[in-house]
This record gives structure tokens, sequence and C-alpha cells, in this order.
């Protein structure tokens, strides 16, 4: 009993010693930063995000804390907490605005710059945050929509990941806006795939008139393949975002296309504005969001784009 | 004369009894009021979604049903053996994890990968019953430790090992077409594709019946969840019982999480967090106890399929997305109602 407190301790002394070991320690001149983003955790996605965040602290000498909770709540106090530490810029993604108000107010009196990225598009200059770089959904869906009325759907499914996430939401909203057929959206639950792809198979089964599955989130896309073959349907596949996989099937001509984000680029530009912002007072978008994309991944232009992919960055 | 109405008086009754005594065996083991709940959800689904009643939809639901049910027939028995596992969910996707990277990283055989899994994956449950046995604590705390070390460990590691948060796809590597055969195969039967990982299931729940209602174990296993102490003292090995469910709880995981590799051949590392609620619940709803000692493994298949056949029969009703969550709780709810209503029924002898 004693002898496995002491292993146990020893154990967690071990592990807290190697985490701390790996950040490095804040020197005079370093500014501090914080990235709040509503990630789950271990998707592919945000770990984009997060490299391209790393990539601009590294180059800007920026100390980057990266915090992340899917829950709206859990996301707000994670700003509280930045606050508290008193850093020096706050990168937060609002995919929950009415939750997270309090805490911006919170950071903009202690006198925080905040760059909003990724999602809150339509929310940013309403909570009086000045910089904003990201996708708008919306155009992103419609850009969809359009995509979809030019090879003849009529009928697709909207696979989203994370019922209740604004961005999300809004993707399908933007699909509704230009697509002329009928769009079911289809909830699947986190991560598990057997159950994402019994669901996409139990709606294609219902709906055997549907011809397109569109996956809100990238690693669902192989999964809706797979649904598809076992509904024996005939639905083509597009994507939201990018993953080594993705791009794979792209290139293989089983997927149709990628709507690509950069998420890279979004990770990067919200800690460089910061940056910006600290060392010279730059505003940039002159009021208007800093767009990432939309930009279409196909057989096109997936040779270029998959080289990137493969290393995990794209 | 009077010997022979004697006799026949005798028998006639006899037969009755015996007669009432198979019917109320029947409703007298723990899954009957499960399977009554089943029948519920499946008429019910059947009127409401017409695409429910093909066989293919069916195939859908026991495939969903089979991902719950598999890991808990092990679930189910330390559940009766009186313990708790909360890091059933995780550790699901921790044996594909662990399999994925020692198959790409080290070995580069998708085989070695699935065996160095499989020993990982039951060093858990053992570290589990063994920290439970010296620890003294509740089964419910020390495995909420393990549950959350290893979600952070599935993630962390991972990302150390691939620079990703996703695991490599592993569909070109050796061996991995024979273990994709093994675990994930689907079979064609007439017009129809069914999941191997739905046979698998039945023949768990089959194996897990056949010990505890037949062996010498099963009996060890009633026992300790019951009355521990009275077991220990009377000779039953409650410890070795306790690690070896634990083990099994691992084994489970392990299987379903060489299915989910091979399946979609990348794993997400955050994957699997929740589930081992799924688990226990489908437990619970098939008649475990919460307080151990009574339970079937049938149960837990039952548990397992009113909860397949509710999140997709949601779905094939059409119902509004939005709403998706409170259907399916509300289907739960009101076949775990008419399943505790059976069983009281028959305790208090109709």
């Amino acid at each position: 009993m004693k002898q496995i407190q002491t292993l146990t301790l020893a154990g967690a002394l071990a592990v807290s010693a190697a985490v701390l070991g790996g950040t490095p320690s804040y020197a005079d001149g370093q500014m501090k930063v914080a990235m709040i983003t509503h990630g789950q955790p271990g998707d592919s996605f945000w770990d984009i995000i997060r490299k391209g965040a790393e990539a601009a602290a590294k180059k800007d000498n920026i100390q980057l804390i990266y915090y992340a909770d899917p829950t709206a709540t859990k996301e707000a106090q994670l700003i509280s907490n930045a606050v508290q530490q008193h850093v020096d810029g706050i990168a937060v993604t609002l995919a929950f605005p009415d939750a997270e108000a309090a805490a911006i107010k919170e950071a903009q009196a202690a006198g925080i710059p905040i760059v909003g990225f990724n999602a809150g598009a339509d929310d940013w200059k309403k909570l009086g945050i000045s910089m904003y770089v990201g996708q708008d959904e919306v155009i992103a869906g419609a850009a969809v929509g359009d995509k979809l009325n030019a090879e003849g759907s009529k009928s697709a499914i909207c696979v989203d990941q994370q019922q209740g996430a604004v961005q999300l939401e809004e993707r399908c909203d933007g699909i509704k806006k230009t697509f002329k057929g009928a769009l079911y959206v289809l909830y699947v639950n986190g991560y598990d795939m057997a159950s994402a792809k019994a669901r996409i198979t139990a709606k294609l089964q219902q709906s055997p008139d549907v011809d397109y599955v569109v996956t809100l989130g990238a690693p669902f896309a192989p999964t809706a393949l797979d649904a598809v073959g076992e509904a024996g349907s005939k639905a083509k596949i597009g994507t939201f975002d990018l993953t080594p996989r993705v791009s794979d099937l792209i290139g293989e001509g089983k997927l149709q296309w990628a709507i690509d984000q950069q998420p890279f680029v979004e990770g990067y530009e919200a800690i460089d504005l910061i940056w910006l912002n600290k060392i010279n007072g730059h505003v940039v978008g002159g009021g208007q969001p800093v767009l990432t994309g939309p930009t279409f991944v196909d057989k096109s232009n997936i040779a270029e784009v998959a080289k990137f992919a493969k290393a995990g960055t794209r | 004369m009077a010997n022979i109405t004697q006799t026949m008086s005798l028998r006639a009754p006899r037969r009755a009894v015996a007669h009432q005594s198979l019917w109320r065996r029947v409703l007298k083991r723990p899954e009957a009021g499960a399977l009554g709940g089943a029948i519920l959800v499946l008429i019910f689904f059947s009127i409401m979604a017409p695409p429910f009643r093909q066989t293919s939809a069916f195939m859908t639901v026991l495939y969903q049903s089979a991902t719950i049910g598999i890991p808990a027939v092990p679930v189910a028995l330390l559940m009766i053996g009186g313990e708790f596992d909360l890091s059933a969910g995780v550790a699901v996707t921790a044996s594909s994890l662990v399999a994925s990277m020692f198959a790409t990283e080290v070995a580069g055989n998708a085989w070695a990968g699935v065996a160095f899994a499989l020993m990982f994956s039951i060093g858990i449950g053992a570290l589990n019953g063994y920290l439970l046995l010296r620890t003294r604590l509740p089964s419910f705390l020390v495995t909420l430790s393990t549950f959350l070390m290893l979600q952070g460990l599935n993630i962390a590691i991972t990302k150390l090992v691939t620079g990703n948060v996703a695991t490599r796809d592993i569909a070109s590597m050796p061996g991995f077409s024979s273990a994709h055969a093994v675990f994930a195969s689907s079979i064609r039967i007439g017009s129809v594709n069914v999941s191997i990982a739905i046979f698998y299931w039945l023949a768990l729940v089959g194996i897990a019946t056949w010990i505890l209602l037949r062996t010498r174990a099963g009996n060890w296993i009633f026992a300790v969840g019951g009355e521990g102490e009275s077991a220990r003292a009377v000779g039953v090995p409650t410890r070795k019982v306790t690690v070896g469910l634990f083990m099994a709880v691992g084994f489970g995981a392990w299987f379903l999480g060489m299915h989910m590799l091979f399946a979609y051949d990348t794993v997400q590392s955050g994957a699997g967090v929740g589930n081992e609620l799924l688990y226990i619940a489908a437990s619970v709803v098939g008649g475990c106890l919460l307080t151990g000692g009574y339970g079937s493994a049938i149960g837990s298949a039952l548990g397992a399929f009113i909860f397949g056949m509710t999140t997709e029969g949601v779905i094939y009703a059409n119902w509004d997305a939005d709403w998706f969550m409170f259907f399916v709780g509300a289907m739960l709810l009101i076949a775990t109602v008419v399943n505790f209503w059976i069983r009281s029924r028959v305790s208090r002898g109709y």
C-alpha cells in the first residue's frame, strides 16, 4: 500500500517534471500569448491550427500557451484563466460567443489585445474585438451549395460532428442558402467512427434519393465513404477541411473535393496579428475579417497540396 | 381405484406446476425485462419508421449494437463481480492506437501491432485490478483515474510518436489485408453485407453465458459480486477473480479496438471518451445490478441492442435531427421503465 503510494507519487512527479520541462521558460522581453479554442482533443484539424500558431510563435519569439475545450462554459473559463495569468495577448475561437462574452470583457478590461479566429465571423465585431482571421463559414457553405448545383445534385446530407457549434451550423446554413436541392442535417457523435458510420448508413437507407454527402469535418469523409458503400448508395462525397487520408482519397478519385480554410494560416495569422499589434499597434483587416478560405482542393490541384498534407501541416 | 384417482389427481397439477415454473424461470432471468424493452422498441420503430423494416437496416442496427455490445459483455461480467470499469471506452481507442503505432513505427507488420496491443490491453486490465486490490479504493475511483490518464496518454503519446493527433493510414502495411479479413470484414448474406463484428459479438455473449451459468468460474463471479467476504471465507479466490475480470474487460476493449483500427484504417486519438458509460448502461439496462452479484451477458447484449435500435431508429424515422439526443434518451427511459416494471412484477409473483 505504502509502496504503491510512493510509486504513484514518484510517477506523478516524473510526469509533471517532464511536462514542465518541455515548455520554454518565460524570459524577459518574450511575450506570452494564449491560444484558446473549442477544438476536441485529438482532432487533426486543431492540431494543424496549433502547428501554425507554434510556427508564428517561434518566429516572433512568443511563448505560446494552448488551451482547448469543446464545451461553451469551459472555453469561457479558459479565457478567464489566461487573463489571470496576465498574458500579453489572446487568440480565441468564438464558437460560443454568448458564453464567452463576459470573459472577453474581462480580458478587454485588463487591456489584453484579442484576435478572434476560426469561429465567430458574425460576432467578433459585436464583442468589440478588432481583428478576426478565418473563413466566413456562410460564404464557404454557399460555395459548397454552388458546387453541388453545378454537379447536378438534387438531395444532399450535411454531416455535423458537434451539435450546437455555431460555425458548423453556419456551414450548413450557407449550403442551404445556395443549394437548390433538399438538404438534410445529420448529427454524429464526436469521433466514434463506428457510430458515425452506422448513422450515415441509416440516413442513406432512409433517404435512398440522396446523391451527395458533405461532411463538415475531414476525419468523417472516409467513414462516409464506407457508409455509402455499405448502404449501396451512389452518393458522391465532399468534405470541409483536409487530412492526409482525405487528400489520398481525393487523389484516388474516391472523394470529389475538400473545401480548405487553411487552418495552418488561421493559427499562424492569429498569433502574428497579436504580435504586430503589440510591437507596432497595427490593426489588420480594416474592420473586415482576414480571410483564409474557402479554396477548393480537388483532383486538379491535389498533387501540390498532398505533400504538405502528408507532413500534417495542411 | 382409490389409488388410481390419487395418482391421476397428483399427475395433472404436477404438470401444471412444471409448466408454470418454466415460464417463471424464464421471467426470473435477469434479462427478461430487457427482452420486453427490446421487443417494445423493435415494434415501435417498425411501425414509426418504414425503412427500419428492411434487412439491410436491421444489419446497420446490429452493427451499431455490436460496437457497444462487444465490450459490454466483459463489462457486464465485471459488474456481476461487483466492480466498475470507467476506463473501457478510452481503452478501446488506446488499444487501436497502440496497435497502429507499434505496427507502423516499430514492427512493420499489422499482426505484430495486434499482438502487442493484446498484451497492452490485458496489461491495463491487470493494472486496474492490481491497483484496486492494493489501494482498496472503490473501483469507480481507480478506473476513473486510469480513464483520465489513458485519455491524456492517447493524445500525448500519439502526438509524440507520429507528430500528429491521428495515426497514419495502415491500409498498405504487410498483414493488413489478413487482419482486416479477421477483424473487420463483411460477409455477404443474400442481398446484405453483415459485419463480422456482429458474429463475434454473438459468440462472445454465448461464451460469457456459458462461463457464468455452467462453470465454477461463473459461480465465483456471482459469489464475489454478491458477498465478497463470505466468498473468500469459503475459499473462492476472490482476488484472482477480480483481476481476471478486469483483464477480460481489457480483452474486450482490445477486440473492439482491433475492429475499429482495421475498419477505419486511421485512429483519431481523442475517440472513445463517453463510450464507457454506454457499456455500463447496456449492462444495467440488461439487468445487471449496480451493486453486483446479479445480471447476465445476454442482458448486456439486449441492452446494447436497445441502444443500437434507438440511435438508428431515430434516423430511420426521420425525426428532426436537433432532437436526436432527446429522442434517444426518452426511448431508453421507456425501455428501462418497462424492463423494471416486468422485473418487479416477477419478483412480486405477478
